[in-house]
């Protein structure tokens, strides 16, 4: 693996105080929300990770900031991924949408709002992907009722 | 000549039921509709090559317009956005009409105990046989089809359709 590749996007990364954690071949980095898209802009510009493979979520529900967003980079040319993770609360989920990097980022932003309900800023188009119109609330969020039907069509009998 | 020599008429005739008549003609005249959406496709594939031949049960033809088939095979994991495609085929089929439950995706929805998949398909249409199986092995789906000959030899076939 090109963990020196890693270790120059760790220093890049990591000179404004942030968590940057490199194992595994993996280069987790946790940032404020703010500076989302000027970091990816870095990645995909400066270092070449022209690949967006995953946009989710993780749900803490006795945290303050109750959902990290997760995001994962990958570089077609070197062969390393990146995790970009930040924090946003529950009263106002939202991160900027990084559709003017990634055109795929598009649908898995939506997958990502379908799920959790994590507003992405400049998203046009933020129908539901998997599930369907009408569908209420978060099934992936962990206060989601498990066993919670919502059919589309009346039950017989 | 001798009148105690009389042939009897040359006519013969037998009697049956009406309802066993079409009965026998309507189970071996059986039209697949495979409504196939996940896995247990692999196994219907199997079912319908020649190793075990449903064409000895009259059941090898799918046809893939719900017009021309009388059997919904309903192959695979339904959720609930599928639900209303799902019902608006059958709605589609003639009269008569028969529906498997392939598999235990469909007849209770698996393993798939989640906010997505519907819990069996028969909350939504009305299903005739049931097939275990995660997926169903071949022999399986073979003594479902004969179970629904069975039904349909036994059924009453009306000449006019009651239900309209």
């Amino acid at each position: 693996m090109n963990t020196e590749l890693l270790e120059r996007v760790r220093e890049r990364l990591a000179g404004e105080g942030r968590e940057a954690a490199l194992a595994h071949g993996l280069l987790a980095v946790q940032l404020p929300r703010d500076a989302l898209l000027d970091t990816v802009r870095v990645l995909k510009e400066s270092f070449g990770f022209d690949l967006f493979l995953d946009v989710t979520a993780v749900d803490w529900p006795e945290r303050e900031a109750r959902f990290d967003v997760v995001f994962h980079f990958y570089s077609t040319r070197d062969h390393v991924r990146v995790r970009l993770k930040t924090a946003v609360t529950e009263v106002d989920p939202e991160v900027d949408s990084l559709v003017p990097l990634y055109g795929s980022a598009a649908f898995m932003e939506r997958e990502c709002h379908d799920m959790y309900g994590i507003r992405f800023r400049g998203n046009a188009d933020l129908r539901p992907i998997l599930l369907y119109e009408g569908f209420e609330g978060h099934p992936l969020r962990k206060d989601y009722p498990k066993d919670r039907e919502q059919p589309l069509v009346r039950y017989r009998e | 000549m001798n009148p105690g020599h009389e042939k009897t008429g040359a006519f013969e005739y037998l009697t049956t039921r009406k309802d066993e008549l079409v009965g026998w003609a309507r189970k071996f005249s059986i039209f697949p509709y495979p409504f196939v959406t996940a896995c247990c496709a692999m196994e219907f594939m199997s079912v319908s090559s020649t190793m075990y031949d449903t064409d000895r049960f009259g059941a090898a033809l799918p046809r893939f317009s719900p017009r021309q088939s009388d059997l919904m095979m309903v192959v695979g994991t339904i959720t609930h956005k599928q639900a209303p495609i799902l019902k608006k085929v059958y709605e589609q089929m003639c009269e008569p009409k028969w529906v498997m439950a392939f598999g235990v995706c469909a007849t209770s929805g698996g393993f798939y105990q989640n906010y997505a998949a519907l819990q069996g398909i028969d909350r939504i249409i009305p299903v005739d046989v049931y097939i275990p199986g995660c997926p169903p092995r071949p022999e399986s789906v073979i003594d479902g089809i004969m179970q629904l000959q069975d039904k349909i030899a036994n059924a009453r076939h009306p000449i006019v359709n009651e239900k309209f």
